[in-house]
């Protein structure tokens, strides 16, 4: 039979698609369980890192369920969501940012307006979750997600922030697509060492961190509010801040950190 | 015979060099050879999947009729790449996460098609196989010499491991931003080029 007949043509176009989705789908369910642990050991990785608790690829997951215990909260009140409610897609262990925004009962469209910068993203979840780091039973730091848009990339990270709620602990972004040596230095163990005690509140509650272009002046008085830009990424330094300001601001933690105050008052 | 299987391997490294001589396989090249980790993945991935298919299309290349030739050899390469996706998620997650897209995007790379289309169709399965290893090694030849520059001067380091201190974290290396947009890639391929014509230059096109 000729190979340019209908029949050996259908007969071999069946053949190959069987066979080629055979291994792609082996592939991927036979990988899938490792592929899952490594996005999860990723994850408690930055956590870890970013809690400035320490650790080592071995006792990863042992110093994590020791030191961190996560909640969900909702935002615009800033009210913990018990157990009982959580679901599915809602729970901390499969708790996914681009899941939830994207989802409709569990996301929203970002809304700016006034003085509130615009963190570049479309959807934001209603929900989110924080890792509180707690010592022989008592909250030391809160790590706080992050997401919002650099020059090219959605950016994902975490900020650390003190049970004082005002003094920044730490910083850092689990996933991000910025120029490398440039955008992409907010990888770099340096910079990001720079937001180590800087206040993103003043006394009276005002939202006053932020990065800056160029290099903060050491006389400056409000130094203490105020990051290094990196160098050669202007947009991408921007991003940064606008995102870190929006999710500081009542549209993101804003609520939840109230709550935490009033709660320290009482 | 083993002559001849030499030849297939080592000839497109510098006297038929997929990127340097037929120019195909620029834009990964591009993309992802800012660092040598990455770099070095892409081409191993990239060496694997032009090898098999290879090796798969010219197994059934007696029975692939023409008229679907080239959608039976797209499916075949596409199930490789996606294998070779998932492998590198789950054995190298770090380097899943910077090469991105681009590893799936090898399904698009000329090289692996054009090597398909030229070479697998009309030889058999081991001499395919051995041209796909060695137009791989061609392209990992070009993407290493360009990661290995691009990284050097960059960002003053070599597999991340700090060779020239830089400014910016206290040494004295101002790190040159050029070498780390994808353009540069361009002129360095140009440069390349250059070096390899100079030494063979059979390989100039006549005017």
């Amino acid at each position: 039979m000729s190979s340019d007949s209908i029949k050996k043509t259908l007969g071999v176009a069946f053949a190959v698609c069987l066979v080629g989705s055979v291994l792609v789908s082996t592939a991927a369910v036979g990988l899938k369980p490792l592929q899952i642990k490594n996005k999860k050991a990723d994850l408690i990785r930055n956590i870890l890192e970013v809690s400035g608790l320490e650790f080592n690829e071995e006792n990863l997951e042992q110093v994590y369920k020791e030191n961190i215990v996560p909640e969900i909260i909702e935002l615009k009140t800033g009210e913990k969501i018990p157990e009982s409610q959580y679901t599915k897609d809602l729970n901390p262990d499969d708790f996914d940012i681009k899941t939830l925004s994207e989802s409709k009962e569990y996301g929203m469209p970002v809304q700016v307006s006034g003085n509130i910068p615009d963190p570049g993203i479309k959807r934001m979840p209603k929900y989110m979750i924080v890792y509180k780091v707690v010592k022989n039973g008592s909250v030391q730091k809160y790590i706080l997600p992050i997401v919002g848009k650099g020059l090219w990339s959605t950016m994902y990270g975490f900020i650390a922030l003190n049970k004082d709620l005002h003094t920044i602990e730490g910083l850092t972004f689990y996933e991000q697509g910025e120029t490398p040596g440039l955008g992409g230095e907010v990888d770099n163990p340096k910079w990001k060492a720079l937001w180590r005690g800087k206040q993103a509140y003043d006394e009276n509650g005002n939202l006053k961190i932020e990065v800056i272009k160029g290099k903060v002046s050491r006389d400056d008085p409000d130094a203490k509010y105020k990051v290094d830009g990196l160098s050669g990424a202007t947009l991408t330094t921007r991003g940064v801040n606008n995102l870190i300001r929006f999710w500081m601001s009542e549209k993101g933690y804003g609520p939840f950190i109230k709550k935490l105050k009033g709660e320290s008052a009482v | 015979m083993m002559k001849k299987y030499k030849e297939v391997l080592f000839d497109p490294i510098f006297n038929n060099n997929p990127i340097a001589l037929q120019i195909l396989g620029i834009c990964s090249a591009l993309a992802v050879t800012s660092k040598m980790e990455t770099a070095v993945i892409m081409a191993l991935a990239v060496t694997l999947v032009t090898a098999f298919s290879n090796f798969f299309v010219s197994i059934i290349r007696k029975h692939i009729p023409s008229s679907i030739r080239i959608i039976v050899e797209m499916t075949i390469i596409a199930s490789l790449v996606i294998i070779a996706d998932q492998i590198i998620r789950a054995y190298a997650f770090d380097v899943s996460k910077q090469l991105s897209v681009y590893v799936g995007l090898i399904i698009t790379n000329c090289i692996v098609m054009g090597r398909a289309e030229a070479y697998a169709l009309k030889h058999p399965p081991v001499e395919s196989f051995l041209d796909g290893i060695g137009n791989g090694l061609g392209y990992s030849f070009v993407l290493l010499t360009v990661g290995f520059v691009r990284e050097l001067f960059g960002s003053g380091k070599l597999f991340g491991y700090t060779i020239f201190p830089t400014v910016n974290n206290g040494g004295w290396y101002t790190t040159n931003g050029l070498f780390l947009m994808p353009p540069s890639a361009f002129f360095l391929i140009g440069v390349l080029i250059w070096i390899i014509r100079t030494f063979k230059p059979e390989q100039i096109e006549s005017e």
